[in-house]
């Protein structure tokens, strides 16, 4: 599992926000499209890209993708 | 300009060749709209093809597409461009007693009236091809939705999913202002009515006891579908539009 796969994974979930804004320390909440609906598109992704089962208080308890991706790194 | 004008858009519809699908092409035409008809057979969407107003290849364009062939629908989805409208329109009458079918038939029907749409959908999402401020249109049914009829059970269910998906589907395409509706219409007069199991006589009566005395034509769902492909719909979504001369009144 790379970082690099993951932030593109991420990004994939975004309509507008432009691509060179995530990288590993990017608070992703701060972004402007962050909403409900992306925060369960991170999570379907995660399921079905890593095969990782996450629920929105442990998504909440992440800042920056880097802890996410540990997160999940952790779970596998 | 008007608000029902469908100029600079690119409108997609399945179940072009015939009935609904096919008004709906003519129709969305004749209000300035770019075409993209699909169908399963070739001389057929031809034909709505050749109907359309403007006919020429730069406005408009023809997709031969089975939409029960998961290869098919997904090359088709591939080779479109961005849209504005999408019609889902494409379907199957199977009229069969609860009791006398089986998962085949249920399968059969729930594929082209229930699953192609649904999958077109999330292809268009995952492709992003549905622009911001577009306008969705499932073609679904009074029949299973505000009433059944004996040997509609499969029908009724596949069309009645329809409603059940547009309203979670609303909710999500809704930050990119993109809506999501349906149009519940009663018996129309097409080909479909020969696929029914009712005879010429029953036909007749079953048209006598609308209150409008009449079926729908093609074009009055056409008509519907302008709407609310249209910006003049632009705070309608989630909803589903009944269109059935009164019937359902009763």
């Amino acid at each position: 599992m790379e970082i690099s796969d993951f932030i593109k994974n991420f990004s994939n979930q975004f309509d507008d926000t432009e691509s060179e804004v995530f990288m590993p320390n990017t608070t992703y909440k701060d972004l402007d499209e962050w909403s409900s609906l992306t925060a369960l598109a991170v999570i379907n992704m995660i399921n079905k890209k890593y095969n990782v089962n996450i629920n929105n208080d442990e998504l909440k308890s992440t800042s920056s993708i880097q802890e996410l991706f540990d997160l999940v790194q952790s779970k596998q | 300009m008007n608000p029902f004008s469908l100029e600079d858009k690119t409108i997609f519809v399945t179940g072009a060749t015939s009935g609904i699908g096919k008004a709906i092409a003519i129709e969305c035409s004749k209000m300035a709209a770019n075409l993209i008809v699909t169908g399963r057979s070739q001389d057929k969407l031809l034909d709505t093809f050749n109907h359309l107003v403007n006919n020429d290849t730069t406005n408009h364009l023809q997709l031969l597409a089975d939409l029960s062939d998961d290869k098919d629908l997904i090359k088709l989805i591939n080779e479109l461009p961005e849209l504005d409208g999408i019609v889902l329109n494409a379907g199957i009458v199977k009229d069969i007693l609860t009791k006398l079918s089986d998962k085949t038939d249920v399968l059969n029907v729930f594929s082209i009236n229930t699953f192609a749409p649904i999958y077109i959908v999330q292809l268009l999402l995952q492709q992003r091809k549905i622009k911001k401020n577009g306008s969705i249109v499932f073609i679904s049914s009074i029949s299973g939705t505000s009433c059944g009829y004996i040997g509609g059970s499969i029908y009724g269910s596949s069309k009645a999913a329809l409603l059940g998906f547009i309203k979670a589907l609303a909710l999500e395409v809704a930050p990119r202002n993109i809506r999501v509706n349906s149009i519940s219409p009663g018996m129309i007069e097409t080909n479909l009515l020969k696929s029914t199991s009712l005879s010429a006589e029953q036909i007749k009566n079953d048209r006598e006891s609308y209150p409008l005395k009449r079926y729908g034509l093609p074009e009055d769902v056409a008509y519907a579908a302008v709407y609310l492909l249209s910006n003049a719909s632009s705070w309608m979504t989630g909803s589903n539009l009944l269109l059935d001369g009164g019937f359902t009144l009763k």
